[in-house]
């Protein structure tokens, strides 16, 4: 398919920034009808995100009711100054990419960089200190390995189909029978470590692909692609990264704050 | 091909592109190379409501066989006989099937659980989910609204591959030996990590998985589409029913997939990392598993029968001739059932949930059951003084009626807590939900397909034995599954390879059924196969249809219509409308009432 512009001839166009020139894809009518679907599928995407969750908000719940001392005990273990700093950095990252959709809509494509490269830092920021302060720690003493001959070893257990081998120095605090571990004052500590993980892990997760389509809007940017004209991609990971941020702001009290 | 864009596209909207020289969307694009590149890389809806159709029709087909399986090891039960004093296993039909007569009666289960799950499993996320939305609504859902294409198109494509990423890892479960958990992948039977089975059982939730992304793909694709693409001059109620059917499709498609996601996601972990969740012996919650699991499997059984509910709404008005009646009730009924159905998942547990959540799931079941009588009431106003034209899809569509009732029908004792403990895990059970997804779904699926099979391949299929291979269907469907409500009543339970010899008339009976019904399967596909190769060629509105489909090309044009429609008459406006391409003397309107005349 041939694209015939008349409007803007070849070498204008040429000259002119990608946002300027940008026309909705051909089933649009308008621009505007093309940015409000775009939108709304975001939404729509993001409810699923928060459908997500909330099974696990309904697992927390759960289990809290099932096992109250377990849980509290668990809680004892993570360190609330991490997680508040962890807060205030994903709530600042989530000002500056509202920012740079500001940045977008007024052409300021500086700024919006610069505050696309702050979110992207922010969020590495936060994955940084979740491993190095919360995760590692719980974790040391222990490494993970290929060789089967190491299952041999009575403090070994295995998991991925005998593929992985954990072997136990003097265990930590993390989830579930394959990793139980001495210290746990409560039997059913370890259901309390397998929620902890598997919200904060999935949630990490979206943190990283966060940091993926932040860096791909970066790139995008650098080629002068957004601008007042066009800024579809920037406005709906603006909207993913909000609910990012959204579902930390309520795993942080529940799984931090109640005891 | 030229396009015209820029400012002036957006000012005056759609340069319907008179200019065009547009060739129909089966066009070939030079060799064969070059035609697999451009149906793999295309983000023509059309083409991938036809890719998936091939899909999921293939999966159908794969659940077929297993479901002949089922029904050859059920011809007779497993006995252990004595021979010459020793004991000799007998009736084990798919060990020796499968090469080994002399298998124990416990190894002959294990088959015959992975041959059961292996259907169910194909049947429900790989055929009967995506089935009708990705394929039918896929071509005719962008065409119904007069617009190009989905709102997406190549997240439509995206979730084409998704499906066939999903199916793969599925069928590499199977290949590799299978899985026995049944489709609902019940804890303990799918998180006990003693079973050799692991990575079979790990893949076929992944596959469950990933087709659920394909699924919300579509879901989210459809709904914003409806939302922003409609014609001009089309209102939300001149919309064909079909598309409000997707509609309330979509919307549980996006709502309650994601929960399914994250339950298998959990049961995943469980296998690899025993988090304990759903395992009684960490201190998990086994019910737990069955709350979230039917959280979204009840509403996907409406994911199932809701487009079918929206094919049957089409049919019976195109070939009755006739306004639709109830038109809003059939389409708020559609979103009452979408919403209704995500509160009465607690009918699939009252045999494990307290009887105070039992009691009032069965009060909310009962709800459900509303909305959908309400259709089928307003489908028999509208045959009432229509002029019916028996063809294939008229067909079907009756035999919906009658099938998808007793399905509906008997929903209601398995929704009374009295009579659903003694019907619980029977074939009862069975019967209900074949009666609903195989008596509804499928046959409005092939009620579809025949209606539309003009519109998207350009050739009339054979309509005499097609409808002869449809009466087959219709009695090989009906004595497969009546006599399993007689096997359920008497104390028949699902799901075991063997039975005390007072059920084997009745099951043979049923083995009986199936076997005709394949038949009736297969003469279908060689029909419509045949019609590619040899059918007339279709006209671009063979049944006088109102919908706007209808007045692009039989197969359409890659841009789907010549000029941009403009809604200027309901869907089903048979009485003030001569259908667009057809001949005004085969459809006359009909005669305004004499002065002074009452309506009635
Ligand atoms: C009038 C509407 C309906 C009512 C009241 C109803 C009620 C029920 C009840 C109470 C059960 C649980 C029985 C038991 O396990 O003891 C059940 C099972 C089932 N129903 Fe329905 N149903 C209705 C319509 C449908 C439809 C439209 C479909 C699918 C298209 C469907 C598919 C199923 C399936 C697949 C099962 C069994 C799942 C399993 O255990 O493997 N039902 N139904
Ligand atoms: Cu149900």
């Amino acid at each position: 398919m041939t694209t015939l512009d008349i409007n803007h001839g070849g070498d204008a166009k040429a000259n002119r920034p990608y946002h300027q020139t940008y026309t909705q894809a051909s089933h649009f009518r308008s621009k505007d009808e093309e940015f409000d679907a775009v939108k709304i599928g975001m939404w729509l995407f993001l409810a699923t995100e928060v459908l997500l969750f909330a099974g696990l908000f309904v697992g927390y719940a759960i289990f809290r009711m099932m096992h109250p001392e377990a849980f509290a005990n668990g809680s004892h273990y993570l360190d609330w100054k991490w997680g508040c700093l962890n807060t205030i950095v994903l709530l600042f990252s989530s000002w500056t990419i509202a920012t740079a959709i500001g940045n977008a809509q007024r052409n300021e494509q500086k700024a919006l960089r610069r505050n696309l490269l702050i979110t992207i830092a922010c969020a590495l920021l936060f994955v940084g200190i979740k491993l190095t302060f919360e995760y590692m720690p719980k974790w040391s003493g222990w490494f993970l390995s290929i060789d089967p001959a190491l299952s041999h070893y009575e403090s070994s257990k295995t998991a991925l189909g005998g593929m992985l081998h954990f072997v136990e120095g003097y265990g930590g605090k993390r989830p579930g029978s394959l990793f139980d571990y001495p210290f746990a004052e409560n039997p059913y500590e370890p259901m309390w470590w397998s929620i902890y993980y598997c919200a904060t892990g999935i949630h990490a997760t979206h943190v990283l692909i966060g940091v993926g389509l932040i860096s791909w809007l970066y790139l995008r940017a650098r080629k002068l692609h957004f601008g007042p004209g066009h800024y579809n991609a920037v406005e709906i990971v603006g909207l993913y990264w909000h609910i990012v941020d959204l579902i930390w702001i309520f795993l942080f009290p529940l799984l931090y704050l109640i005891h | 091909m030229t396009t015209l864009h820029g400012d002036i596209h957006g000012a005056h909207g759609h340069h319907g592109g008179h200019d065009h020289h547009d060739g129909s969307y089966l066009e070939r694009k030079g060799g064969m190379i070059a035609t697999i590149i451009d149906w793999a890389t295309t983000i023509d809806h059309k083409k991938i409501g036809v890719m998936y159709l091939v899909a999921v029709l293939t999966m159908f087909f794969v659940g077929g066989i297993a479901a002949m399986l089922i029904r050859y090891e059920l011809i007779d039960p497993v006995t252990i006989a004595q021979v010459d004093g020793a004991s000799v296993t007998e009736g084990t039909r798919l060990a020796a099937l499968f090469g080994d007569k002399d298998m124990s009666v416990a190894e002959a289960d294990r088959i015959y659980n992975r041959v059961m799950t292996l259907h169910g499993a194909v049947m429900v996320f790989m055929f009967i989910v995506p089935g009708i939305p990705a394929s039918l609504g896929n071509f005719l859902l962008p065409l119904m609204l007069g617009a190009k294409d989905v709102a997406f198109p190549r997240l439509n494509l995206a979730s084409w591959y998704v499906y066939v990423f999903g199916s793969i890892f599925g069928i590499l479960a199977i290949v590799m030996g299978g899985v026995d958990t049944g489709w609902t992948f019940y804890t303990p039977y799918s998180s006990s990590h003693a079973d050799p089975g692991h990575w079979r059982v790990v893949f076929m939730i992944l596959a469950a998985f990933i087709l659920g992304f394909s699924s919300i793909f579509t879901g989210l694709n459809f709904i914003v589409t409806v939302h922003k693409l409609r014609a001009p001059g089309l209102g939300w109620f001149d919309l064909p029913l079909f598309v409000w059917a997707m509609y309330s499709t979509s919307v549980i498609q996006v709502l309650a997939t994601p929960v399914i996601g994250i339950t298998l996601l959990l049961l995943v972990f469980e296998r690899l990392f025993h988090v304990g969740i759903f395992d009684p012996a960490l201190g998990g919650d086994p019910v737990l598993f069955q709350h979230f699991f039917w959280f979204y499997s009840h509403p996907v059984v409406y994911v199932m029968i809701l487009p079918g509910m929206g094919i049957i709404s089409e049919c019976i008005a195109v070939h009755s001739r006739k306004q639709i009646f109830g038109y809003k009730a059939i389409a708020f009924s559609s979103l009452s059932i979408a919403a209704i159905s995500f509160l009465v998942w607690g009918h699939h547990l009252f045999t494990s949930e307290g009887e105070l959540a039992a009691t009032i799931f069965s009060a909310l079941t009962f709800l459900v059951a509303i909305p959908t009588a309400v259709k089928v009431f307003n489908w028999i106003g509208t045959l009432y003084k229509g002029s019916i034209q028996i063809n294939t899809p008229m067909l079907y569509t009756l035999f919906f009626l009658f099938t998808f009732s007793i399905g509906g029908l008997t929903g209601l004792p398995l929704g009374a807590l009295a009579t659903d403990l003694h019907l619980h895990d029977s074939y009862f059970v069975v019967a209900h939900f074949h009666y609903v997804m195989m008596g509804g779904t499928v046959i409005a699926f092939l009620a579809g397909i025949h209606h539309w099979w003009p519109k998207m391949f350009g050739r009339m299929y054979n309509e005499r034995w097609s409808m002869f291979a449809c009466v087959l269907v219709f009695i090989g469907f009906n004595t497969t599954f009546f006599t399993q409500f007689f096997l359920g009543t008497r104390g028949m339970p699902r799901r075991y390879a063997s039975y005390l010899p007072e059920y084997q008339t009745l099951h043979q009976i049923s083995s009986l059924g199936a076997g005709i019904l394949l038949v009736g399967f297969l003469l279908h596909l060689a029909l419509l196969v045949g019609s590619l190769i040899a059918g007339k060629k279709a006209p671009a509105n063979p049944w006088g249809g109102l919908t706007f489909e209808w007045e692009a090309d039989s197969p359409p044009t890659t841009h789907n219509f010549h000029h941009e429609p403009i809604a200027k008459h309901g869907p089903y406006a048979f009485d003030d409308v001569v259908p667009p391409h057809c001949d005004p003397k085969d459809y006359p309107l009909a005669d305004p009432l004499p002065e002074g005349a009452k309506a009635h």
